[in-house]
């Protein structure tokens, strides 16, 4: 219905990211281990979606799926109408232990995607402003220069996620982004992405076991059965205004419910989890 | 408290500040250990001057007893093997005793840089030209092998292609290269620096590709989200992620050149320390034999030194999330 602009493709709202019955398995020494099973899922443009579930439920790995990382053994991925055939920085990753490379500076690390991304089109002094623009807006420019091994773990993570934003990604892929830091430099960069994500408008998928930091962040919260053969148990809308903020949120009944009914699927009806593992 | 722990550390139940100034070296000793016992007297004491005078020469007894606990063993252990060397030496008249070597030594080190003609040169004439074809030989091996290392390392098939060919080969001494070398380059000295290339290259190769095969999943990840370039990968991840395999290769490889190198020229003739030990066989100077060794050992253990403080300095701390 609506009139198509020359460079965006048909994609309609509902659907930027498709996601068509994918299954997933591996070859391990005991045979075929089938990982996802029947996984529909689609993601609107500028959507932040949070798939949850408990650990060895295959959430990272639809997230590479998505990413191109590894490729479906059943059914097909889209992004923009295209499938996804390999990964790119199209669609950055964020991943879950930073892997900023040891001997880079963090500005070097960030610089290395800048320069990939845009080094064919642009000239030296704009991808150096870039990249200073990148750190910036996750605060780290006073850290610049400054080796991996020198900043501490919720500062690396900052620089994983400058270097995906630095990108431009069209969707922004994050696995556990801040599942290794304390409580509240988690709430401290929870807050950051929330700002970040508003100005930016990227479309988000990301792995998370937290339950309010899914519930805070989502429009979407994918909930996920456990595996082997895991597929998505029930997709929760999380009808809550933006700009959040944590503290009014915390009394808010909308969100309680939204927690509870995350909390409800997790330890109630997929709290078999002991039994499996 | 700080009154019940000062008596628990000074054998003189209440000090009187006059009796402090005669305590023994020991006590000063223990009185500098625990913080709390140190600072009580300094602080009872008006005369801050001497304190801190007590403090330097406990200082100076903790530095000089640790120097002494260092020392130790490997005085002991030198001098275990001198004394049964000297056991050894009593036994068989053939072989001369630590000080009969000693004397000759100063000899020979008085002028280590002689020439009377090509085949009797000094000390220091052979030892250099072993490094030279050590250097020529193993360079030559870190030209071929740290490449071959990486292509292995990165690409699956070739590393398939080559494992069975460098399993079979590496284990060959590589002497049994010699006569190989010496056909092809129809000389000694190349035979000789053959034979070094042989035995510095597995270690490189493998080290190369193992290092090359262990780079973090997530790193490789990066570079593919990336999109970078092969030579990109190969610059900016490979390499420096590499590197501490690739100089471990590289330690291994000169370690086994300079074991190799004596019995090469003990074959091949020339100036050279191995040749040097086997004219001086001929000559049956065991003195100097003696001497050769011990000047192998030293310049091994030079070279392992230098490798391992090369290698720590391009070693990058890993980062741990």
């Amino acid at each position: 219905m609506t009139p198509n602009t020359p460079n965006i493709p048909a994609t309609p709202q509902g659907k930027y990211i498709e996601i068509q019955q994918v299954a997933q398995s591996f070859k391990t020494a005991k045979g075929l281990f089938q990982a996802l099973q029947g996984i529909n899922l689609e993601i609107a443009q500028g959507e932040f979606v949070s798939l949850i579930g408990h650990s060895g439920c295959g959430k990272s790995t639809l997230l590479n799926l998505i990413a191109g990382l590894t490729s479906p053994s059943e059914g097909t991925l889209l992004c923009a109408n295209r499938e996804i055939k390999g990964p790119g920085p199209q669609r950055a990753v964020v991943f879950q232990n930073h892997s900023l490379l040891p001997w880079l500076t963090c500005w070097a690390n960030v610089h290395l995607a800048v320069e990939r991304v845009f080094g064919g089109r642009e000239r030296k002094a704009q991808l150096a402003a870039r990249t200073d623009a990148a750190l910036a807006l996750v605060g780290l420019t006073h850290a610049a220069h400054k080796r991996p091994g020198e900043i501490s773990g919720g500062m690396k993570q900052r620089v994983g996620i400058a270097r995906a934003l630095s990108m431009e990604p069209q969707v922004l892929l994050m696995d556990e982004p801040f599942g290794a830091l304390d409580a509240l430099t988690r709430a401290k960069l929870q807050d950051e992405l929330l700002e970040i994500v508003a100005r930016t408008r990227s479309t988000v998928v990301m792995v998370t076991h937290d339950v309010d930091e899914a519930v805070l962040l989502s429009d979407k919260i994918v909930m996920m059965t456990n595996g082997p053969a895991a597929t998505i148990g029930e997709v929760l809308p999380v009808p809550l205004a933006r700009p959040r903020n944590r503290v009014a949120l915390a009394e808010d009944a909308q969100y309680q419910a939204c927690r509870k009914a995350v909390i409800d699927f997790l330890y109630t009806r997929q709290a078999h989890v002991e039994k499996v593992a | 408290m700080p009154a019940a722990l000062r008596e628990s550390v000074s054998p003189l139940p209440t000090p009187a500040p006059a009796e402090r100034k005669v305590l023994s070296i020991h006590e000063h000793m223990a009185r500098s250990l625990p913080v709390v016992a140190g600072s009580q007297p300094a602080a009872a004491t008006p005369a801050v001057p001497a304190a801190a005078k007590r403090d330097m020469a406990a200082l100076w007894q903790q530095r000089f007893g640790a120097l002494v606990q260092s020392l130790l063993p490997p005085v002991l252990g030198f001098g275990l093997l001198l004394v049964l060397w000297s056991i050894v030496a009593q036994g068989n008249p053939g072989i001369p005793g630590p000080q009969e070597t000693w004397a000759q030594a100063q000899e020979i080190f008085r002028d280590p840089f002689y020439r009377n003609g090509p085949n009797d040169q000094g000390v220091g004439w052979n030892v250099l030209a072993s490094l030279q074809r050590v250097s020529i030989g193993f360079g030559l091996a870190a030209l071929v092998g740290i490449p071959l290392g990486f292509v292995i390392g990165r690409f699956d098939f070739l590393s398939r292609m080559f494992n069975p060919v460098i399993s079979l080969l590496r284990p060959v001494s590589p002497l049994a290269w010699l006569p190989i070398g010496l056909l092809v380059f129809k000389g000694a000295n190349p035979a000789a620096i053959w034979t070094i290339f042989i035995c510095s290259i597995w270690p490189m190769v493998i080290n190369t590709a193992v290092g090359v095969q262990r780079v973090p999943q997530d790193y490789m990840n990066v570079a593919r989200v990336l999109n970078l370039s092969e030579w990109k990968i190969a610059t900016t991840i490979l390499f420096p992620a590499v590197l501490p395999y690739m100089l471990t290769g590289v330690r291994l490889a000169v370690g086994t050149a300079w074991l190799v190198i004596v019995a090469a020229e003990m074959l091949t003739g020339g100036v050279g320390i191995g040749f040097w030990v086997w004219d001086e066989w001929n000559n049956l100077n065991v003195k100097n034999i003696i001497i050769a060794i011990f000047v192998i050992g030293l310049v091994g253990l030079l070279l392992e030194w230098a490798l391992i403080r090369l290698a720590s300095a391009f070693t990058f701390e890993e980062v741990k999330a």
